[in-house]
């Protein structure tokens, strides 16, 4: 038995459950949080590894065997998310210790954090369909907790939209699992494929497309998306920074393992999967282009990326989904160093409004290293890792001869460029059209950030040159676990049921 | 009895639609528990028909009711509960803030109101010079 996989969650809860404990003491809350997700991160670096070389790592709870007992799965594609997410969720985790504190609420912001960084794990690792919906609900709860957690009338308001549409859609997942248990009498997602086999198309196809939407919401992808750019800018930006990098990536994790496994080769919902991939493409850029603040510009382009991970998936060929997972293990840490910019900017001038940021170049140019990486790796400009993940996009979809979505993704890419030069223009150059409310940003002096915060984000920034630098290798492991997605029945599914 | 139980989950996912598209935070949350009640009873009835014995001697080891439904009923229930618990609270939260429970139209919405809302205005403007 593999003890490092039950580790990524239980580890997290555990902490989790410590810091409610001793909420008083701060300082030990972080370095507990510190401590454990820094271990989860070499833990699921050393999953990673041990997949690539073992094939998917499998675990069955309690000693039951897997139709009857909980699995919990470590194939490439889940570690290799995984550790970008953990390590992401650590640089964030820094980035609110360094941030000053203004009220209570920071007391119970660690444990909830915690707490969603092990219902991120437990969605990543679970070969169980009902446990897959658990794993949502631990994380999305805390989220709701954080979304809301100052307790401010414009908070409550999205807060409200937010908790709403994904009570409804968890309704909906229950409910199609009930109907998969109904049809094949099973829970566990390798037993499920196999027994899917025998159901009638249409049913599948239902039960295909069911799922599709209800991880589709939680993955914003049009038309589902309208909630996203409303409730993620009005939270504190740590926990905007780690909603955008991390919860969507999560539902596209559960379109990618759900319509690979279940689904195999499926007409229908392929091409449902094609289609929403370019509409949420074209809808997502073209939000951010008539906003003019900082985090819902970066909102909207949260939706647009989403769009380039469900391309790669409609293509259903080894390279395009393989190119997929290149680009959300690209995306991650890419949105979160811009959200923590943002969050920077916001610490510093009180404001991430356009028209009262300017000339940060001068006054903080840090931050504008930081989000110059970040922005231009978004909008794919090389050598940035955004670059080769649009590539590879690219090169597949002109491969399977998707000639129309592929035209639609290197549009989209242009517009993203203008909207991030929108943004640097306003931001970095010239000057303020309104002076910004915080009176210690006025005039043309040197802005400072505390040290950690400008760490973590410098840090987070690296990870992406990172991505970008060891394309090869990474590419390498994309393919791995791109082979195994499309060829469930050699990796996953014997891996689990052990034939 | 399955067509009945069939029947009910039907009412309740309608009713609970219904309430759902109010924009009263109090009626969505009463929506919300009955979207709740219906995908349960719908997972009961994935189980098979009722009737069934939960428990059998040993020599049988057939015919017994599924226990895997009930299992993930009770975590359902469970997670829905603290979920509506929250929702109320939430709602709560919004009375003392605002004075009342509705879900108010978010930034978009708003500034296409404004935008539609200041048209005629200026229409009628010009129309007075002329």
């Amino acid at each position: 038995m593999n003890v490092l996989i039950p580790a990524m969650v239980v580890l997290p809860v555990l902490a989790a459950g410590v810091s409610i404990a001793i909420w008083r003491r701060v300082w030990i809350q972080q370095a507990l949080g510190v401590a454990v997700l820094g271990a989860t991160v070499i833990g699921a670096l050393v999953l990673v590894f041990q997949a690539a070389e073992q094939g998917p790592l499998v675990v069955h709870i309690g000693g039951w065997k897997a139709p009857i007992g909980i699995t919990l799965v470590a194939d490439v594609f889940s570690s290799l998310l995984l550790t970008i997410s953990l390590a992401t969720v650590l640089a964030v985790f820094l980035f609110a210790i360094g941030q000053p504190r203004y009220d209570k609420a920071a007391y119970y912001f660690h444990p909830l954090f915690l707490l969603l960084t092990a219902g991120v794990s437990a969605s990543f690792l679970t070969g169980d369909l009902f446990n897959l919906y658990v794993a949502f609900e631990i994380m999305l709860s805390a989220s709701y907790v954080l979304l809301t957690l100052g307790g401010r009338s414009d908070q409550v308001r999205s807060g409200m939209t937010y908790v709403i549409i994904n009570l409804a859609a968890s309704t909906f997942l229950v409910t199609t699992i009930a109907l998969i248990y109904g049809a094949t009498g099973s829970v566990n997602m390798a037993d499920v494929a196999v027994r899917l086999r025998d159901v009638s198309p249409g049913l599948r196809d239902l039960f295909g497309i069911m799922l599709f939407i209800t991880f589709g919401i939680k993955a914003a992808i049009f038309p589902l998306f309208f909630w996203l750019p409303d409730s993620y800018p009005t939270a504190p930006v740590t926990v905007t920074a780690v909603f955008a990098g991390l919860l969507t990536k999560v539902g596209v994790y559960a379109i990618i393992r759900t319509q690979t496994l279940l689904f195999p080769g499926d007409q229908v919902t392929t091409a449902v999967v094609l289609f929403a991939a370019a509409a949420t493409m074209i809808a997502g850029v073209l939000g951010a282009i008539a906003q003019d603040d900082m985090k819902r510009i970066l909102s909207f382009h949260i939706v647009s990326q989403i769009g380039y991970m469900l391309f790669g998936l409609g293509l259903y060929s080894v390279s395009g989904v393989a190119a997929g997972i290149f680009y959300m293990i690209h995306h991650i840490p890419v949105k979160t160093t811009l959200f923590l910019v943002a969050g920077l900017i916001e610490t510093m001038t009180g404001t991430a409004a356009l028209r009262s940021l300017g000339g940060l170049l001068r006054r903080s140019p840090l931050a504008a290293i930081a989000f110059m990486v970040a922005g231009l790796s978004l909008a794919g400009v090389p050598p940035l890792s955004g670059f080769f993940g649009k590539l590879l996009l690219v090169q597949a979809g002109f491969a399977s001869g998707a000639w129309t979505v592929t035209g639609i993704s290197l549009a989209v890419g242009l517009l993203t460029l203008f909207s991030m030069s929108k943004i640097w223009a306003a931001v970095f150059w010239g000057e303020a059209q309104e002076e910004p409310p915080l009176p210690s940003a006025r005039g043309t002096g040197p802005l400072r950030a505390p040290g950690l915060m400008n760490v973590s984000t410098i840090g987070l920034a690296a990870v992406t040159l990172a991505v970008g630098v060891m394309v090869q290798p990474i590419w390498r492991l994309c393919e791995r676990a791109a082979q195994e997605l499309l060829d469930p029945r050699t990796a996953y599914i014997s891996a689990v049921l052990g034939q | 009895m399955i067509l009945v139980l069939v029947i009910v989950i039907g009412v309740l996912f309608g009713a609970g639609t219904y309430l759902v598209l109010h924009r009263t935070l109090t009626r969505l949350a009463l929506g919300i528990g009955l979207w709740t009640y219906a995908a349960n009873a719908l997972l009961l009835l994935s189980g098979g028909r009722a009737g069934r014995p939960p428990l059998v001697d040993g020599e049988r080891a057939s015919g017994f009711a599924d226990p895997l439904p009930q299992a993930m009923i009770l975590t359902a229930i469970v997670i829905g509960f603290g979920m509506t618990a929250f929702l109320l609270a939430l709602a709560y939260r919004s009375w003392t803030h605002t004075g009342n429970d509705e879900a108010e139209d978010d930034i978009e919405d708003r500034r296409i109101a404004a935008l539609a809302h200041e048209r005629p205005v200026e229409v009628t403007a010009e129309e007075e010079e002329g």
